[in-house]
């Protein structure tokens, strides 16, 4: 099962791992071996590299001598941006990383290891379509390996690669690999909980062995891991390619997903002109849109109708190009979840920035107390009674922490009673709202179902929030069973 | 086998081609450029008249179509300035009506305000003006056409980045920053810079001029003109750019890829007159941009880290 990818399409990646797991050698591997560095910056690398006393060994030379080795380098300083960082040789904040192959453009947002940086792998998750999770053959699955794994379920990436690193430190063991990559889909499995697997959320990870020291996996197959082949029982059906293939193949599901989506627009701002001309401005969530379509002003019940569409001559351009349906005259009339546009409406309505033009057949709930799975990203704890601001879509609201329910215990991979939430803990809040938001269940809508909590004193966020909707088909979904894994209610 | 690294400066692949990449980024672009005029009270956009600023200007003037653009653009002047980008610069901001607001290294020179550096460079010196206007008009969030692909102390650099009293950037103690939703509370005094062209390339820069025909400074595309070399770059020959004694002046057909003061940007030699020949110039680029062009990022390992510490752009 290989995809066929919409050529010249942008993906968006984030990468994380430990400390030490050589993830800033495989994204220098990445972007030298996509010819993405460019000589004036190897020759800066390969400057420091020298003077740091590099040169003779490559970097992380703790694995093995290659005698194949040239004018070795310390790749990690292609990637790392800050003199702290060069000096401790460490990665202190998520760096911006851009490459292209003939097949995909890529963005990819580095996310250092450290534990108290595990904020940053949420920021680096949170707009990623994939992540790639780096895991040191020697050391297998680690709490950190628990806690990337945990972020990216939680916040629903697409897909997950977990690269299992320096496989050329157990001499191309296949039992090695085997035995990590068996311990890395139970865990995934336990996050993602049984009923889940399969579901938009929760497909199985990629697991690849690589060497990103002598590149083996990364851009090209290796024949120094025979035994990683194609169709082997119980693997992904990537199995047997290099990661950089897999990266290029890898289905846009901002692309499709979201297309068919109900219609979500968050109204940014109201656009006024000469000749009584007024505009409603903002970016399509979820869905798609074209004149004559009836939507419904959220908050609230009135419905009105689109009258018009200002939109750029390239977003018209693509969607004419991307439209597999009907001819490129009609495809190019309707706007579609990601673009950036100004709508009129018919009538006189009171639609503002915070108001959400939705499809009146499946609406968004709106509710004055929501359930939010957070993940706690400030050294200000989590308590009942904090006073927070609510950011969603294009409101800002006042909201109140009611409940601090249950924390994830990383180690057990189980939810457990909690009354507060500390610095990169994963847990569950209930927020009491100053007014109702129209809002969508994380796992439905991404962006409609997202928020952060900021602290209202000094503007910090302080969390990023995905809503959790109660089902309505399910009685007990109310009082959420906290033995039950937490992610599976 | 997969061969060892070696120093060898690579090619470039083959580039995408396809609107996919640019749409997303300027839907991107257009929605960043709009939550900031809609959450911030005093916004301004910095125009040089490079490349970059245009391109940003651009996708200003379509975010708010058919209405007008909400907010001044700001210049920082370092009297250095190519003549042909500060006509440019005027002609611009008259097409479209906008405001402009100058701040000038050259009038705090006068003043005594600030010293004039012994290597005649003034793009350093830019800080104290920018500061100053910032703190003069109130502005309490700037546009920027900074883009990440460009150094890697912007890599590191939120959308939305917070600045102090000070205009000081903490690199340490930046904001997570989640899907798109972009917190830009503040309080009194501190400021906010806005980079809505963070994720774009240099490549898909020119692909997007190319695609929309934005006009630019006529620098940017292969002129004839007098240089002399220095620090192995293409200097012009020009009120602030003078050769030494031992500088032999000559005429070559250059373009400029990133366009500064004139004291410190390098030309690169090129015959690429057109936007198309400019674009498969730049996809097959083995050195980029700054490090051709910028005297300024040559000062040290750290040198725009420590800029942007300071409360450069």
């Amino acid at each position: 099962m290989t995809h066929t990818p919409t050529p010249g399409t942008l993906l968006r990646l984030a990468t994380a791992g430990s400390v030490d797991d050589g993830k800033s050698t495989l994204v220098g591997r990445l972007l030298h071996d996509a010819h993405a560095i460019l000589s004036d910056q190897l020759a800066a690398v390969t400057r420091s590299s020298a003077e740091r006393g590099f040169g003779a060994a490559p970097a992380g030379s703790d694995t093995r001598d290659d005698p194949d080795a040239g004018p070795a380098l310390d790749l990690a300083l292609l990637t790392d941006g800050l003199r702290d960082e060069r000096e401790q040789g460490i990665t202190i904040d998520v760096a911006y990383r851009y490459f292209a192959t003939d097949r995909r453009s890529f963005v990819l947002a580095d996310c250092p290891g450290h534990v108290q940086y595990t904020r940053n792998t949420v920021t680096g998750a949170s707009t990623a379509d994939a992540v790639v999770l780096l895991v040191d053959v020697r050391h297998g699955v680690v709490e950190q390996t628990r806690r990337h794994l945990a972020v990216a379920t939680l916040l629903r990436v697409e897909h997950v690669i977990v690269a299992v690193n320096k496989i050329d430190a157990v001499d191309y063991s296949e039992e090695a690999f085997r035995a990590v990559e068996r311990d890395i889909v139970q865990v995934s499995r336990e996050l993602r909980g049984p009923e889940r697997t399969g579901s938009p959320g929760g497909p199985e990870p990629i697991v690849v062995p690589v060497s990103a020291l002598h590149g083996d996996n990364v851009v090209t197959t290796s024949t120094r891991t025979p035994w990683y082949t194609p169709h082997t029982p119980g693997t992904s059906a990537y199995s047997g390619q290099a990661l950089l293939p897999i990266l290029e193949q890898l289905p846009d599901a901002d692309a499709s997903a979201r297309r068919t989506e109900p219609l979500r627009l968050p109204v940014q701002s109201v656009i006024r002109a000469h000749g009584g001309y007024r505009g409603y401005a903002g970016q399509i969530a979820a869905g798609t849109l074209r004149v004559g379509d009836t939507v419904r002003i959220q908050p609230g019940i009135q419905l009105t109708q689109v009258t018009g569409l200002e939109r750029t001559t390239l977003q018209e351009q693509h969607a004419a190009e991307t439209s597999t349906a009907g001819t490129s005259a009609t495809a190019s009339e309707v706007a579609a979840a990601g673009e950036s546009l100004t709508i009129r409406l018919a009538g006189d309505h009171d639609v503002a920035r915070g108001s959400v033009l939705t499809d009146p057949q499946r609406p968004a709930v709106e509710l004055d107390e929501v359930t939010l799975q957070v993940a706690w990203l400030h050294q200000r704890p989590a308590v009942a009674g904090s006073r927070v601001l609510f950011k969603h879509g294009t409101a800002t609201i006042k909201a109140l922490v009611a409940e601090v329910s249950d924390r994830l215990d990383l180690n057990t991979l189980r939810s457990g009673p909690a009354d507060q939430l500390q610095l990169n803990d994963i847990g569950t809040v209930t927020l009491r709202l100053a007014s109702v938001l129209p809002v969508d269940d994380y796992s439905v809508s991404k962006r409609t179902g997202a928020g952060l909590l900021i602290d209202p004193a000094d503007g910090n966020t302080l969390a990023a929030a995905m809503i959790h909707l109660p089902d309505p088909q399910d009685a007990d979904a109310t009082a959420p069973d906290s033995d039950e894994d937490w992610l599976n209610s | 086998m997969t061969s060892a690294l070696s120093a060898e400066a690579p090619t470039a692949p083959p580039a995408p081609a396809g609107t996919a990449v640019l749409a997303r980024l300027e839907a991107e672009a257009i929605h960043i450029i709009r939550e900031v005029v809609a959450e911030f009270d005093r916004p301004a956009m910095l125009f040089s008249g490079g490349k970059d600023s245009v391109v940003m200007l651009h996708l200003a003037i379509k975010a708010f179509a058919p209405g007008p653009v909400p907010f001044p653009v700001v210049h920082i002047d370092t009297g250095h300035n190519f003549p042909e980008v500060i006509e440019f610069r005027d002609r611009t901001v008259e097409r479209h009506g906008l405001r402009l607001v100058i701040g000038s290294v050259k009038e705090l020179i006068d003043a005594g305000a600030l010293q004039e550096r012994a290597d005649g460079t003034r793009n350093p010196l830019q800080t104290v003006p920018l500061l100053n206007t910032i703190a003069e008009h109130r502005f309490d969030a700037l546009f920027g056409g900074a883009r990440r692909d460009e150094d890697r102390a912007r890599a590191k650099e939120r959308i939305l980045s917070l600045r102090d009293e000070f205009g000081q950037w903490d690199p340490r103690n930046q904001r997570p920053e989640l899907w798109n939703l972009y917190n830009g509370r503040h309080r009194p005094g501190q400021h906010v810079r806005a980079f809505p062209i963070s994720n774009w390339t240099e490549l898909d820069i020119w692909r997007y001029i190319a695609l929309e025909d934005i006009a630019l400074p006529s620098l940017y595309y292969a002129h004839e003109r007098e240089v002399f070399h220095r620090d192995s770059m293409v200097r012009a020959v020009g009120p602030h750019s003078l050769p030494g004694e031992h500088e032999p002046v000559e005429r070559l057909w250059v373009r400029y890829r990133t366009v500064g003061d004139m004291s410190c940007t390098g030309a690169v030699r090129s015959r690429a007159t057109t936007n198309d020949l400019v674009l498969n110039e730049v996809a097959s680029a083995t050195v980029t941009e700054r490090g051709a062009t910028r005297a300024d990022d040559r000062l040290s390992e750290a040198a725009m880290e420590d800029r942007k510490k300071d409360g450069y752009f």
